[in-house]
């Protein structure tokens, strides 16, 4: 008696650990699931892209000035003004959200009671949630009739226009990464500075930011991943003339609405098709190695206070 | 010392100035939105087809169409989400893999919503022969939903006690036993509610359904889940850029955009309130 119950004791240790063990594996297998992910969308963009190439060649792709897929009788698949408007539009927005956000961090960390605080942290959430499409209509509705008015120009579609949305979307994110890094900063870089006798302007300034800056600077990065890979804001806000833009004022067309402008119309397996998964992997390789970059700055931050 | 106190003066109100206007392009953006369309919102708008190429009616297909769409996405997105959560606070023990996990889940979540397009393009509509419908695009925005329901379901593990965990070990459950019976129940409401938040930016993208589903005009509900749908933040964009008569469809746009900003700021109130709730609870 005593013996079956031990072998029954043992059967039902040896099915326990069994299942322990598949339970491991079930959650081993979702964690792994976002690595797989991401390789798959690196993968399935190359084999997408590759035959693109056999009849484009990467020179021409990469350095072209012209992006004309559906020529009467030469297609182009040039696509430096795409990278250059992308750049443009993400410089000007970064130009605008920097300082904002880096104010607007530094105010809430150091200055703000807490009351305020509370108050702007979920507006701060609140502007994050906004979808791009009615960002981008207002900038049809509200920001391009403005422009129009004060340069003088058509329509004010366009990549200043761009840029000021891209700000408003950057700043999210900018605002709390930055915030959270200067909230870190050990709380003895600020008592020292205040008791040699500094303000505590001079504190943020000279002691915090500087102490900060990494974090900050990957804020930033993280901001212009965001700028760079938003689609439906510069789709609707920057004109989207297939050029080599000019200025400011003139239309662009980013890497991202030219693939949501191309594709819908574009055949399946096609070589324009081809080329504008080549300008998704493109895209996705700009922000991979910005978003990369960003997150080993930060890594590397964090090992550094703790 | 005066020359000082006017510095930190003028610097404080620099920085305020930043406060404001973060606060003033909210307020700017809720405030046209909601003066401008306030005044197409009637029952009518909500629960009537679109009419006459889209130039009168409603929008309740397109409402349905992101109800829906969002439903696929939280079935795929919340169990994947907590599953990989659970793995990495629960199980993971440090080193190369997990870091490599942590990697790949930082720089999904920076991967723009058109490359989620593309990727369901080839992988849902055309390898797995879905074409493009609410399932394909429900799936898509699954995927770009995971990164941030694995965050805050982190975030909501990392809330539950050791000591709960430590309980049930020391009484001779297994890790499974523990995690189902002292982990889960406590950090499944914090889950959800991070959860939330990422579903309603989900309601809101436009990208990622643009070539899996979304559809330009369908006088009708969705039959099936292998149905297009019409989804508010696409129509939205039909109606402010490729419409016909674009300024006489103006006061359907603003009405559309209201509906959808008050859709998705009514998912993050109930986020931020339950969070809100649960801290308090968590503080006595």
């Amino acid at each position: 008696m005593l013996s079956l119950s031990l072998k029954y004791r043992k059967k039902t240790w040896i099915s326990r650990r069994l299942k322990e063990k598949l339970i491991h594996g079930f959650f081993f297998f979702n964690g792994i699931i976002s690595v797989i992910i991401l390789l798959g969308i690196f993968a399935l963009l190359i084999f997408t892209a590759i035959p693109a190439f056999r009849e484009v060649n990467l020179k021409e792709f990469l350095f072209g000035i012209q992006w004309n897929p559906t020529a009467y009788v030469k297609n182009s698949y040039g696509i430096l003004p795409m990278l250059v408007s992308t750049f443009m539009v993400t410089l000007g927005a970064l130009f605008i959200a920097i300082p904002l956000g880096v104010g607007t961090a530094a105010y809430l960390s150091d200055v703000a009671s807490p009351r305020v605080r509370e108050i702007t942290k979920p507006i701060i959430e609140i502007l994050a949630g906004i979808p791009s499409v009615v960002i981008g209509f207002l900038g049809i509705v509200l920001v391009g009739p403005i422009i129009a008015k004060i340069f003088g120009t058509h329509n004010g579609l366009n990549a200043l226009n761009g840029s000021i949305l891209l700000a408003v979307m950057a700043l999210p994110t900018i605002i709390s990464i930055s915030e959270d890094t200067l909230t870190n900063i050990p709380d003895s870089y600020n008592q020292a500075s205040l008791a040699l006798g500094a303000t505590k302007w001079q504190t943020i300034i000279k002691v915090k930011i500087p102490a900060g800056l990494s974090g900050i600077i990957a804020a930033c990065m993280l901001g212009m991943g965001r700028a760079i890979g938003e689609t439906m804001t510069v789709l609707m806000a920057t004109g989207c003339a297939p050029a080599m833009p000019e200025s400011f004022l003139g239309p662009v067309r980013t890497l991202t609405s030219s693939i949501a402008i191309e594709l819908g119309e574009v055949a399946y397996n096609t070589t324009h098709y081809y080329a504008l998964f080549a300008l998704g992997l493109v895209l996705f390789i700009i922000t991979f190695l910005v978003n990369l970059t960003s997150d080993i700055i930060l890594h590397k931050y964090e090992k550094v206070n703790r | 010392m005066k020359n000082r106190k006017a510095e930190q003066f003028l610097g404080f109100l620099i920085l305020r100035a930043c406060v404001f206007f973060v606060i003033a392009a909210l307020l700017i953006i809720l405030i046209d939105i909601f003066t401008k369309g306030a005044g197409s919102i009637n029952w009518e708008f909500l629960s009537a087809m679109p009419k006459k190429g889209m130039t009168e009616g409603g929008i309740f297909p397109a409402i349905v169409g992101t109800f829906l769409v969002t439903l696929i996405t939280a079935i795929l997105s919340i169990p994947l989400g907590m599953g990989c959560a659970i793995y990495l606070h629960e199980y993971a023990k440090k080193g190369k893999i997990t870091r490599l996990i942590r990697m790949s889940i930082r720089n999904l979540s920076g991967v723009p919503s058109i490359v989620y397009g593309l990727f369901g393009v080839v992988l849902f509509v055309q390898l797995l022969k879905l074409n493009t419908s609410i399932l394909s695009a429900g799936l898509t925005l699954g995927l770009m939903t995971l990164p941030w329901t694995i965050t805050a379901s982190e975030e909501a593990l990392k809330n539950v006690p050791k000591a709960y965990r430590d309980g049930a070990l020391a009484l001779g459950a297994t890790k499974w036993q523990s995690i189902r019976t002292n982990v889960l129940p406590y950090s499944i409401p914090g889950m959800l509610t991070g959860t939330i938040l990422g579903l309603s930016r989900a309601a809101g993208e436009t990208a990622p359904i643009l070539f899996t589903g979304a559809a330009f005009y369908l006088p009708f509900l969705p039959r099936s889940l292998s149905d297009q749908f019409m989804a508010l933040p696409y129509h939205l964009y039909v109606m402010a850029t490729q419409h016909h008569a674009i300024e006489k469809v103006r006061p359907i746009a603003y009405g559309t955009a209201l509906v959808l900003i008050v859709l998705i700021f009514c998912m993050n109130l109930f986020a931020i309130i339950t969070r809100y709730k649960l801290r308090k609870v968590r503080l006595k």
